[in-house]
């Protein structure tokens, strides 16, 4: 393993100069907020924040993303033929990405990477990247990673994992991905064992400012129908409004719509992020909606990632614990408060 | 504002007992600072969650839509206005309804405080009446709430309710607004590009949540010509053009019913000011039909009559 030590304004130098050989997405402030970008000239990376408002998941997977074209063109020899969009897949980096927002590509992996199937896009492009973490040394007070099998420091889903040591920062290779990385970042040098030593300690205190605690030790011994009909669902749900917020800033929603567009005799297929929270979702060509009412839509949000996931994937729910759907929930229905209703229940 | 918690639970506690409300509506304390839930009480027991401070800023009428019982509801100057607009849309009943009315001296603009302590993480908010106290890890700061208001709150000229059956407390003196409508003017200055920039830039980071729809006490249609597929009307995708035609679209849908309650911009996730196009249509209503919605049970809203003394000569 390689540990290497770089001034902080020399990291900046290296990630522009590692730009060469991958595509760097850093955070950058956009407004009052951060949000990843791709590093390229007159582009700020500041590691001096807590969260990006939108997760990373849109670089892995768009929220809108082309899969195939078509011609309608009779005179066309493959009219009606669907083409792959061709697509770059040349490596790319995540730099700076917090632990929850890494682990959650791993809980979405099971998903979109499993024996039954390999979605082409999704795998293609998360192989293509590389995560480059940065521990959080002041998670916000609706973080709660620690209770979803994460941490500030969680090495979980990193390739590289970054210490935070005031005016450097201290890289740790985690896999051979993370290894091969650092290989293309110029400078920096090489840590003592001391300073890993002292870096890793440090870095433990930091799961005690984790002020949220969410148990979820008994969701997967619950029994299903029984959670599915618990009489709390309508009052978890009055408040909802159906919107998408939720969904679209979680880093683990993965559930997307299929749709055509075409313009004059050039077809696209594309697919979008989609949200349970919409009566569309589940609307069937019939005109019948197995989910017809508000409660039924929320009760799936809930049961998806806290029930029918652990259920699947051994007893993790589908839930990093980065909390933006607590902050954000334009009528704070919290997360934190529907798992242990579920888990008590 | 403690005083008005304390009023609205054992007002509610009395509407739920002598069985004039078979529901009360109001807000619960949320889980984190400068939010608050909405909540549905059917049991006298539970009105202690009942809860009232300057974070009350979504729209309680959006619940009422439909219900068919009888509903105690609290209600402050623009609530009151989105009720006034449910009534005469048919969406609930006058009869159905106990009104109890709040004067209100405004909701605090969440982003503004998070932007004055300077984003660090925001612990606890006190409000206390003209102050307001903000709590984090390593500081505390006192703001007026004056400068912090909403900007709907800022221009608002309704703070006490227009519809009630009981009364909180007496209402508060209202004041003329210079100017109300100064941010449309600049807009309306624009030449076309401009203001094509302009709107493109407003919704440039609109993720389609729906959030600002939603929210929306007038947004109630059973399905909404976004979600229609049959046939589709507007694409999925974010394209901005799409994008563009639901902003647009909904906010035409909104052209007189408006009550600028606030609650979209509120609630947008990303913090798009998509009241820039709202008030541009409010504007047009005062200026073209006088019109003010939400102020009168027994007028129509302009958009839904046709006159043979119209004083336009295109549609008679």
């Amino acid at each position: 393993m390689i540990h290497k030590v770089f001034t902080k304004k020399e990291w900046i130098r290296t990630l522009e100069a590692l730009s060469d050989t991958y595509k760097v997405f850093v955070p950058v402030k956009d407004g009052n907020f951060h949000t990843f970008d791709i590093l390229e000239e007159g582009k700020r990376p500041d590691f001096d924040y807590q969260n990006t408002r939108l997760s990373p998941k849109s670089l892995v997977y768009p929220q809108s993303e082309r899969m195939f074209e078509y011609s309608l063109d009779e005179n066309e020899p493959d009219v009606n033929i669907l083409k792959v969009s061709p697509k770059d897949y040349s490596p790319r980096a995540i730099v700076g990405i917090r632990p929850c927002d890494a682990h959650a590509f791993q809980l979405v992996k099971v998903n979109f990477d499993n024996p039954l199937y390999r979605d082409p896009w999704w795998v293609q492009c998360f192989e293509s990247t590389t995560l480059v973490g940065l521990g959080c040394k002041a998670p916000c007070s609706t973080c709660f990673c620690t209770s979803v099998g994460g941490g500030p420091f969680s090495e979980t889903g990193l390739d590289v994992l970054l210490f935070d040591l005031g005016d450097s920062f201290l890289t740790k290779a985690l896999t051979e991905k993370g290894e091969k990385l650092l290989e293309h970042a110029r400078g920096g040098e090489d840590a003592s064992e001391s300073l890993v030593k002292d870096a890793e300690q440090s870095a433990e205190p930091t799961s005690d400012k984790i002020s949220s605690t969410v148990p979820i030790d008994k969701l997967k011994e619950r029994v299903v129908t029984e959670l599915f009909d618990a009489p709390f669902w309508k009052e978890v749900a009055f408040a909802c409004i159906n919107c998408g917020a939720c969904t679209y800033i979680c880093p683990t929603c993965w559930c997307f719509d299929i749709q055509d567009e075409v313009f004059g005799k050039e077809g696209d297929r594309i697919r979008n992020w989609d949200t349970c929270m919409s009566p569309l979702f589940t609307f069937h060509s019939s005109g019948h909606n197995p989910r017809e009412d508000k409660f039924q839509r929320v009760r799936q949000r809930f049961m998806h990632k806290l029930k029918y996931y652990p259920d699947k994937y051994n007893g993790t729910v589908q839930c990093s614990g980065c909390g933006r759907c607590v902050r954000y929930c334009p009528v704070n229905i919290d997360i934190r408060q529907v798992c242990e209703m579920m888990n008590n229940y | 504002m403690l005083e008005y918690t304390e009023r609205i639970r054992e007002t509610a506690k009395r509407l739920l007992q002598e069985g004039k409300a078979e529901v009360f509506i109001g807000y619960k304390k949320g889980t984190i600072p400068l939010m608050n839930h909405p909540v549905l009480i059917s049991d006298p027991k539970g009105v202690d969650l009942l809860y009232w401070d300057s974070n009350c800023g979504l729209n309680l009428c959006n619940y009422l839509t439909g219900r068919k019982d009888k509903i105690g509801i609290v209600a402050n100057g623009c609530n009151s206005r989105s009720i006034v607009t449910h009534i005469i849309e048919n969406q609930v009943r006058r009869d159905q309804l106990h009104i109890v009315g709040i004067p209100c001296t405004g909701m605090i603009d969440h982003r503004a405080v998070m932007r004055a302590v300077k984003y660090r993480e925001i612990l606890d908010v006190k409000d206390d009446g003209d102050k307001f106290r903000v709590k984090g890890n390593d500081y505390e700061e006192t703001f007026e709430k004056r400068g912090f208001l909403q900007k709907n709150c800022a221009t608002c000229t309704h703070h006490n309710p227009i519809l009630y059956d009981e009364m909180l407390a007496e209402p508060i003196e209202e004041h003329e607004i210079q100017d109300p409508f100064k941010d449309v003017e600049k807009i309306e200055e624009m030449g076309p590009e401009r203001k094509w920039g302009f709107f493109t830039r407003t919704i440039s980071r609109c993720l389609r949540c729906y959030a600002c729809k939603n929210a929306c006490p007038l947004c109630y249609c059973p399905t909404c010509f976004v979600d229609e597929s049959r046939p589709q009307w507007v694409g999925k995708s974010i394209d901005p053009t799409d994008t563009m035609t639901f902003h647009l679209l909904r906010a035409y849908h909104c052209a007189g019913r408006c009550t600028d309650c606030g609650a979209c911009e509120r609630v947008c996730p990303m913090g798009i000011s998509m009241r820039q196009f709202t008030r541009k249509l409010n504007k047009d209503a005062l200026d073209l039909f006088s019109w003010e919605a939400g102020l009168h049970l027994d007028k129509r809203p302009p958009l839904d009559v046709y006159r043979t003394d119209d004083y336009n000569d295109f549609i008679r």
